[in-house]
């Protein structure tokens, strides 16, 4: 379990279930031929968290999960889920995690409730089909045609199916892609009802500032391995490049009087202006310290990194080897 | 599917198969290209057909006497088969497959083969449906013979109609996409009718054309199912004959199927 808590909801899974993972995946390797999309992955998601799996496109993402819900068999490695081997016990797993594809149309023929109570008559102990329905907001659709619902009633309608067998773990594909903003900020709120109902949640995007409003903890993966596994601000502290102060001193100063702090990575100069770069507390120790010596930092900017800059420097082009990254 | 095998290991609950097949049956009526295609046309051409006079006299020499009306139904029941199982069926069962439906499927605990089944279900409905209307109102309304070896032409026709889905199947599992399936069942379409008869009766053919009609699907189907309107039980070569196409394409079929 990662140690930085930062938001209520983390709060409530670290003290609701202290380390207790319901996948656990280990050194899993799978290849199409002779490319291999996902080379070494390990990783665990803890009970009632919501879990991303950030990536670009093409670093393994969508193998990864497909290979956790048993769609594909692993060239190696273990996978465990609820207890579960994905291959072996397919039956019993299929019963307890719901999925929501990336791709995939559903039968433009079947309306929505129609659709909705097929998948339930799969499962031993299905959801309210109604209430499902009413939950994710479809019910003035309900008798209207697949085909004639719009990309987020579809993505609803989609969501719905991944919890109609009243799963105990969700693993949700490209959640969002193609939706307006009105209609991912919707998606998102009715993620965080799910996993308040106790759901467990891998998510798979490629979105920063989905993973940063909805994951608890995020894996990042390029080129079909790990490069990082945090909190969403533990990964924008660590790998962001720090956070950034700019400001105008009163009058001229050392520069050692900052180079020295243990917050400070860096300080340059842009004509009048200082830009001093570090990590932690970085304001009141700059602050601190030019008050120190008599200097005050006028008309002050502050820049703190963001998880998008920790992505960006996460995942190099393939120009660069993997091998410089290190894995957490 | 990486392990087929254990996807076919677990027949689900049978509240899953009514609900899938009650679903089929929705879809099949909401875009009725089976039912357009397999039961319209054929009942269609019954109807033109019947309206032919020369068609209501009896066929010379033929004994017991039968009109020549009676010796198209089988060939029009042929034609139902091809168009419901070989034309239409293919392209329903890709388009599954090529709008990930049976992906979808294969993450639930009903594995997608069970879709497959309700699919063909319906179609074996629809193509019973047809085969009554086209007896019944031939007999009806426009002097078809009943058939006299009832169990006798059931059986031909039940034959005749697995040897027809198999080959449907087998088109389903090896066409990329939809497309390609459409046009390996039209293609397949003509050849098949040919020999059933639809454009020369079997009657008319060349001693040579009706050795090759004798080992197709249809020829055999339309020689055993004509054998019991005439009141004798069908040749046991016709019959071994579908069942033989039925067995092998059945087969090949399962064996080639590709689930995504």
């Amino acid at each position: 379990m990662a140690p930085v808590i930062h938001t209520p909801e983390s709060r409530k899974v670290a003290s609701r279930s202290l380390a207790h993972p319901v996948i656990e995946v280990s050194g899993l390797r799978k290849s199409y031929g002779s490319t291999a999309a996902v080379k070494d992955v390990s990783l665990e998601v803890e009970d009632g968290e919501i879990f991303g799996i950030l990536g670009p496109n093409g670093a393994g993402k969508t193998t990864t999960v497909e290979c956790i819900s048993g769609l594909r068999k692993p060239d190696s490695g273990t996978i465990s889920v609820l207890g579960l081997d994905p291959q072996r016990d397919r039956a019993a797993l299929r019963e307890r995690v719901g999925v929501q594809l990336q791709e995939g149309t559903l039968r433009p023929q079947l309306t929505v409730a129609e659709t909705v109570n097929l998948f339930a008559s799969f499962y031993a102990r299905p959801a309210d089909t109604e209430e499902l329905i009413e939950m994710l907001g479809l019910g003035p659709k309900r008798n209207a045609y697949y085909r004639r619902l719009s990309g987020g009633q579809k993505q609803r309608l989609s969501i719905a199916l991944a919890l109609v067998g009243n799963p105990q773990i969700a693993i949700l594909d490209e959640l969002t892609t193609g939706l307006d903003p009105q209609a991912r900020r919707e998606t998102w709120r009715l993620i965080e009802n799910v996993r308040d109902r106790g759901v467990t949640i891998l998510l798979v995007t490629h979105f920063m500032d989905e993973a940063e409003r909805l994951c608890n903890r995020v894996a990042v993966i390029d080129s079909g391995l790990v490069v990082a596994l945090d909190t969403p601000v533990g990964l924008a502290e660590r790998e962001g490049g720090g956070n950034h102060m700019r400001f105008r001193p009163s009058k001229p100063f050392d520069d050692r009087v900052l180079t020295g702090l243990a917050e400070v990575g860096r300080v340059e100069h842009e004509g009048p202006r200082t830009v001093v770069s570090g990590t932690g507390e970085l304001f009141n120790a700059v602050v601190h310290a030019l008050n120190a010596v008599g200097v005050e930092a006028l008309e002050v900017q502050l820049e703190s990194a963001t998880l998008e800059d920790a992505f960006l420097r996460l995942v190099q082009p393939a120009s660069k080897g993997r091998e410089e990254v290190t894995t957490p | 599917m990486s392990a087929p095998a254990a996807t076919l290991s677990r027949r689900p609950p049978r509240r899953a198969l009514n609900e899938l097949v009650v679903t089929e049956a929705k879809c099949a009526w909401r875009a009725p290209l089976s039912l357009a295609l397999g039961v319209l046309v054929p009942v269609t051409i019954l109807v033109i057909l019947g309206s032919v006079s020369g068609l209501k006299k009896t066929v010379p020499g033929s004994n017991p006497p039968v009109t020549y009306m009676t010796t198209y139904v089988p060939v029009l029941i042929g034609m139902v088969l091809a168009l419901t199982a070989v034309v239409s069926l293919p392209i329903v069962l890709v388009s599954q497959r090529e709008s990930a439906f049976l992906r979808r499927l294969s993450t639930t605990p009903v594995a997608p083969r069970w879709l497959l089944a309700a699919q063909v279900a319906v179609n074996f409905v629809l193509v019973a449906v047809a085969i009554v209307l086209i007896v019944a109102g031939g007999t009806l309304f426009f002097h078809v013979s009943a058939p006299a070896q009832l169990g006798g032409f059931v059986l031909s026709a039940l034959l005749a109609t697995a040897a027809l889905f198999a080959i449907g199947l087998l088109i389903a599992a090896v066409a990329a996409n939809r497309v390609v399936a459409a046009v390996l069942g039209t293609l397949l379409f003509y050849p098949l009718m040919f020999y059933a008869g639809l454009w020369v009766p079997r009657q008319s053919m060349s001693t040579a054309m009706r050795h090759i009609s004798d080992y197709t699907p249809l020829g055999a189907g339309v020689h055993a199912m004509l054998s019991s309107m005439q009141g004798s039980f069908p040749p046991v070569q016709p019959l071994l004959v579908m069942a033989a196409w039925a067995v092998v394409f059945g087969f090949a079929a399962v064996k080639l199927f590709r689930w995504e």
